[in-house]
């Protein structure tokens, strides 16, 4: 008896032995965590709203999008200049609302359909037709672009750009615009313009999108069969492992993809994404916080520096407190801001400080504008001047977000604020969630009188930077301007690339004598890789494809 | 009354039992342990520094410093330098004068949360207490229920009510500690209530206001004054925690121990002293008031007398 | 016993419905407006009046009380604002990681915390029960979140030892059973995902355990110290039983009931611990998912996850009831 269960335990623990040595043998079998040679696994900040590009509009839900589709017009890696997509060639009238477009031969997308002009013109009238004011209010870049449906039912309420599509043949596409717009050709290679399989869309319903009761429901295309041409393709989104993954193409038209599979993770807390990146879990993740660069190349990673694209500013409303108006408070607030030293002590490596809203490396720079530069004493003067000594301002600031431009808005905001402090401007910092009420505050009620926050260029166009900000009254700046207004809406419509540069030029000039804001810094972002990583290319407008990237010595 | 709240209650309850009388006696004993003496020590450092670190801070906690920025960069923190023993923060203040003045700040934040959770809980309880009955079943139902919620949920769900401001910590910090008074106070009046010498002075007919305010009142402050002690260390605790979490105080030039906690969690890489100070500075503090009140609660509790 | 039960879960409805009232009114006192909340960034003054009569909010107070009630009873808490997702199914997706947490946070605790409770009372007053109390008062006095943030930098940055956040390794692609890493991982036979799934599991777990073991500590101490002194063991030692015997059989044995109570109610605590021991972790849990909510305002799930977490929270205080009842005859009477 006593015998007996000795022999089974020490049976037992035996088992146990055996159990625990495989474990290890399977553990020192994977060697090095994310050793996989083609695998790579990307974290990424946040989870993506779903996988139709007409539908999204942030960078979360565009990384997977890039590397699953294509554009008509493709950006040349690391700049913001064109390259031939599905079309290799474009072409605009005279009067530039016609665009004819030379498409790719021997295209497929992933569930094996063509790709021809047909689906070209497929896709444009899906987007123009699209009804409901669920699926309207959630095409952000279309209403930008396109600015008008074929019949509006949500806020997007102007006329649309949009007049018809034809196939000229089955690689030819000819599209007509009802006016001619300077964001045109570089918007064709905006990701939410990508090409999506008409038989997918079709299949799963790609246009139901539902307002169900507290939020947005979409359809089983948008989060279950994404179809493009991509170099990867979709295999799952695992939404309780947080995890999605690609797979290589193998039909692809170009240079198939050197990694079989593609992960992306979704690892919320930056702190934890540094962490599983220094112990080798992830080999990359993007937007780095400029705090951890040194620890993260100590580590053996690369952290990539990107080509600026981007532009910080101090917003200004005129409409809450009346010395706002004049234009000697406004540019005693410029004034009184040191850009220099808030580059250099709160912003990444390769910040500079901005005096106008256009970046450098695009047409519509110019140096003829005002500046205004870092000069106390000239605040308080002109300050004085306008009789506005006792200057009180609310300041917004957002609070758990970070931005390319803004890494720690709420640093940002304090350097900021102890100059404005200096220059004897009373400010009153009022932080608000990104999510929670910031958005809302500034862009919709205007409930500031000053405010940070920036932008981040789609594409090489000034009208994409100064446009967006001063084109059109709002409430996130609250003047009424008509000769701003109008300065930029003629510089748009300007076809001719020299005209348009001219009239940008005069614009931006204009802007600097108004400051109908504060240009403060551009930041180049940061993408981070493991040390065994080759082939990525940072991109200024964020859009890096993974299709070159390889692993590993090879 | 669910076994939770008993054993959160019976605790309360048995502190209760003591009394101020008792107390006098046991504060004497407890200040020969030198448990009880190490935590006077600390927190009597604590509020001497509270009181005078502004006057003795070698620099303006609130501005930024050109020698501090001249080399700050978002990878690079300052560290000592002359003039500034424990170099900048991230924003180009002088981190030593702001730990100083954070002791002032934090003590503030800790004691009006207890003190406001002291005062609320009490009225409570000395409602229950003074009038039992029915006015004594619902208030102590109530206490209950706010018992039955884990108290960092409580503190959130009342923080994410109201915008970000430090009256708005204290607040939801002062919740927490509700029930816990309105329970001890009451327990403390129940007990009162049948002693000798209220029903001695029922007897001779004094009123009930008076009774309650002259015996009952008075003779229940020992356990509340122990529980208060308890609960600053917590309090201070749990404002850094809401600090952690994001919904702390919004005033990002303050200098306060839990906000500098929070807002350095990203910066560990960076310059780890700018978590690790204000950290160690909480934690010996909250030992230092645990201390005190563990021992002084162990020196009431009768078991402890034999 | 069964009088008792029937009591004891009826006293639990009441406060459940006052639970519900709370929240209800929590929501409605949330700046904006539930309609406002609900929809977030995309509320304009036509939506939020849409809304408003869609959530029925013109209606008397009392009936859309009921309604609210309605819904949470048959698990309608609506959609999460920041995934779209219904909060529920969310729910689902995390609770097994927090599960898994708090269960091995209290395993640890009990493990290290009665014996040394135990040594602290079998040497009262000299430098090792000193020490013990002092190391637990210390361990209650850290704050959760710095002793998770201090494991991670000693035991992955410095000495790189064990991984730093998450559950389970991206590349391990373990077969998902009960959502529990490390069970699965046993169920399924993928051992390497088990081994994996704990090594994720020990930081984090020690994190949450440090306040549940004080507490356990102290209280083994307590329950021990009163024990002694009972008569009982008096009668034990009196009648010549080994020191051994009397320790074993008598003191600890009775000893351990209060203590195993105390398991029970320390989930209040565990739940508290885990929404800060998960966001320094990344765990991925119900902790994480109430921090995000509070992030980005997400009140939908908010409110679903405070209504569960104290809905949770009664339930177990009720089984500690009972189990107490079960095992302490006295306490059904009172």
């Amino acid at each position: 008896m006593l015998h007996s269960r000795v022999t089974r335990t020490r049976s037992l623990a035996l088992i146990g032995l055996a159990g625990a040595l495989a474990m290890t043998a399977c553990a020192s079998e994977r060697g090095e965590d994310a050793g996989d040679a083609n695998t790579l696994v990307f974290g990424a900040a946040g989870a993506p709203k779903n996988f139709d590009p007409i539908f999204n509009d942030d960078g979360e839900s565009f990384r997977p999008i890039r590397q699953m589709y294509e554009t008509l017009v493709a950006y040349k890696p690391g700049t913001a200049e064109l390259q031939p997509g599905l079309a290799t060639e474009w072409t605009p009238s005279d009067d530039g609302k016609t665009w004819t477009f030379k498409l790719r031969e021997g295209v497929k997308f992933h569930d094996g359909t063509d790709f021809n002009a047909e689906a070209v013109c497929f896709n444009f009238d899906r987007w123009y037709d699209m009804s409901g004011a669920a699926a309207q209010s959630q095409m952000i870049y279309y209403g930008d672009v396109f600015e008008g449906f074929a019949k509006n039912e949500g806020d997007a309420s102007g006329d649309p750009v949009y007049k018809s599509c034809e196939a000229e043949d089955e690689h030819t596409a000819v599209l007509n615009l009802n006016e001619a717009k300077g964001a045109f050709p570089d918007a064709f290679g905006l990701t939410s313009l990508s090409m999506s399989s008409p038989e997918a869309l079709k299949k799963y319903n790609a246009d139901e999108v539902t307002q169900s009761g507290e939020s947005f429901s979409y359809p089983a295309y948008a989060n279950e069969h994404p179809t493009g041409t991509g170099p990867f393709k979709f295999e799952s989104y695992d939404k309780s492992a947080n995890t999605i993954t690609l797979t290589r193409n193998e039909d692809y038209w170009g240079d198939k993809a050197k990694l079989e599979k593609l992960v992306f993770r979704v690892i919320p807390d930056e702190n934890a994404r540094k962490q599983d990146m220094i112990s080798g879990q992830i080999d990359g993740y993007d937007l780095p916080n400029p705090a951890d660069y040194q620890a993260l190349r100590d580590s053996g990673a690369q952290v990539m520096v990107r080509p600026t694209f981007n532009i910080l500013y101090l917003g200004i409303n005129q409409k809450n407190t009346p010395e706002l108006k004049d234009v000697r408070v406004r540019k005693a607030i410029e004034y009184a801001v040191n850009k220099e030293q808030l580059a250099k002590n709160q912003l990444p490596e390769g910040a500079s400080a901005r005096y106008q809203f256009v970046p450098e490396e695009t047409d519509g720079y110019t140096d003829d504008v005002e500046k205004h530069e870092y000069n106390v004493d000239k605040a308080e003067q002109l300050l004085k001047e306008a009789g506005a000594e006792d200057l009180k301002l609310k300041f917004y600031v957002p609070t758990e977000v970070s931005r390319p431009y803004m890494p720690n808005p709420v640093d940002i905001a304090g350097a900021v604020s102890d100059n404005l402090d200096a220059a004897g401007i009373d400010v009153e910092m009022v932080q608000r969630p990104w999510n929670g009420g910031f958005k809302d505050d500034i862009q919709k009620h205007g409930n500031h009188d000053i405010h940070l926050l920036g932008w981040t260029g789609d594409y090489g166009d000034a009208g994409n930077f100064v446009g967006t900000f001063f084109g059109r009254e709002k409430a996130e700046f609250g003047f009424n301007d008509k000769e701003i207004f109008q300065a930029l809406a003629d510089a748009d419509a300007k076809v001719d690339d020299q005209e348009q540069k001219q009239a940008y030029e005069e614009a931006a000039v204009k802007i600097s004598e108004y400051v109908p804001a504060v240009p403060l810094t551009s930041s180049p972002p940061a993408i981070v890789v493991g040390g065994d990583v080759q082939g990525l290319v940072p991109s200024p407008l964020t859009d890096e494809r993974f299709v070159s990237v390889s692993k590993g010595q090879s | 009354m669910s076994i939770l709240s008993t054993r959160k209650a019976d605790k309360i309850d048995s502190l209760a039992e003591g009394g101020t009388s008792l107390a006098m006696d046991a504060l004497r004993r407890t200040f020969r342990s030198p448990v009880a003496i190490l935590g006077l020590v600390i927190v009597g450092l604590f509020v001497i520094l509270a009181i005078i670190s502004p006057f003795v801070a070698p620099k303006d906690p609130y501005r930024p410093y050109p020698e501090l920025k001249a080399e700050l960069t978002p990878s690079n923190i300052p560290g000592p330098m002359p003039g500034f023993l424990l170099g900048s923060d991230q924003n180009g203040y002088d981190f030593f004068s702001r730990l100083l003045v954070g002791a002032q700040q934090t003590l503030f934040v800790g004691v009006f949360a207890t003190l406001i959770g002291v005062t609320i809980g009490m009225i409570i309880g000395g409602l229950a207490g003074a009038f039992g009955g029915w006015v004594d079943s619902l208030l102590m139902r109530l206490t209950d229920i706010m018992l039955s919620i884990p108290s960092l949920l409580l503190a959130i769900s009342i923080a994410a009510l109201m915008p970000g401001s430090q009256w708005t910590v204290i607040i939801a910090v002062a919740m927490i500690g509700v029930p816990v008074f309105a329970r001890l106070l009451r327990g403390a009046m129940m007990a009162q209530r049948s002693s000798d010498h209220v029903l001695a002075a029922t007897a001779l007919g004094v009123k009930r206001r008076t009774i309650v305010f002259r015996h009952m009142l008075p003779n229940s402050i020992g356990p509340v004054i122990v529980q208060a002690t308890l609960t600053l260390a917590t309090a201070i605790i749990d404002a850094a925690a809401l600090s952690f979490l994001g919904l702390g105080d919004s005033d990002w030039r303050r200098a306060e121990w839990g906000l500098m906690l929070g807002n350095a969690q990203e910066l560990l890489s960076v310059k780890p002293s700018l978590a690790f100070f204000p950290a160690i500075a909480i934690i010996v503090v909250a030992l230092g008031f645990t201390l005190l009140g563990e021992s002084m609660r162990e020196s009431l509790d009768p078991k402890n007398r034999r | 016993m069964l009088r008792f039960t029937v009591r004891r879960l009826l006293q639990a409805v009441p406060t459940l419905f006052v639970l519900s009232i709370l929240v209800f009114a929590w929501l409605r006192l949330l700046p904006g407006g539930p309609a406002t909340a609900l929809l977030g960034d995309k509320a304009t003054p036509e939506r939020v009046a849409a809304m408003n009569e869609v959530l029925g909010l013109d209606d008397p107070l009392y009936v859309q009380y009921f309604g609210f009630l309605g819904r949470i009873l048959t698990g309608d808490f609506g959609n999460s604002l920041i995934t779209g997702d219904p909060v529920m199914e969310e729910v689902s997706w995390a609770f097994p990681a927090t599960l898994e947490l708090s269960v091995a946070a209290m395993f640890l605790a009990v493990l290290f915390g009665i014996p040394m409770g135990y040594i602290a009372a079998r040497f009262r007053g000299r430098f090792l029960d000193n020490a013990t109390v002092v190391t637990t008062l210390v361990g209650v006095a850290v704050p959760v979140f710095f002793l998770g943030f201090l494991l991670k930098y000693i035991f992955t940055q410095e000495m790189s030892l064990l991984p730093p956040s998450g559950r389970q390794d991206v590349l391990i692609d373990a077969t998902r059973v009960t959502g529990i890493a490390t069970l699965d991982g046993l169920l399924t036979g993928e051992f390497d995902a088990t081994w994996d799934a704990m090594l994720h599991l020990i930081l984090p777990a020690v994190a949450l355990a440090s306040i549940p073991f004080a507490v356990i500590v102290r209280i083994t101490r307590a329950s021990v110290l009163d024990v002694q002194g009972e008569d009982f063991v008096r009668t034990a030692n009196s009648k010549g039983l080994t020191t051994q015997i009397v320790r074993k059989r008598h003191v600890l044995r009775n000893a351990l009931l209060p203590v195993s109570t105390t398991i029970g109610l320390q989930t209040g605590l565990l739940m508290s611990g885990a929404v800060l021991t998960e966001k320094v972790f990344a765990w991925g849990g119900l902790g994480t998912l109430l921090e995000q909510a509070i992030q980005q305002r997400d009140y939908p799930r908010l409110q679903g996850l405070i209504l569960l977490f104290a809905t949770v929270f009664v339930l177990v205080n009720l089984l500690v009831d009972l189990s107490y009842a079960i095992i302490d005859p006295r306490v059904r009477v009172r």
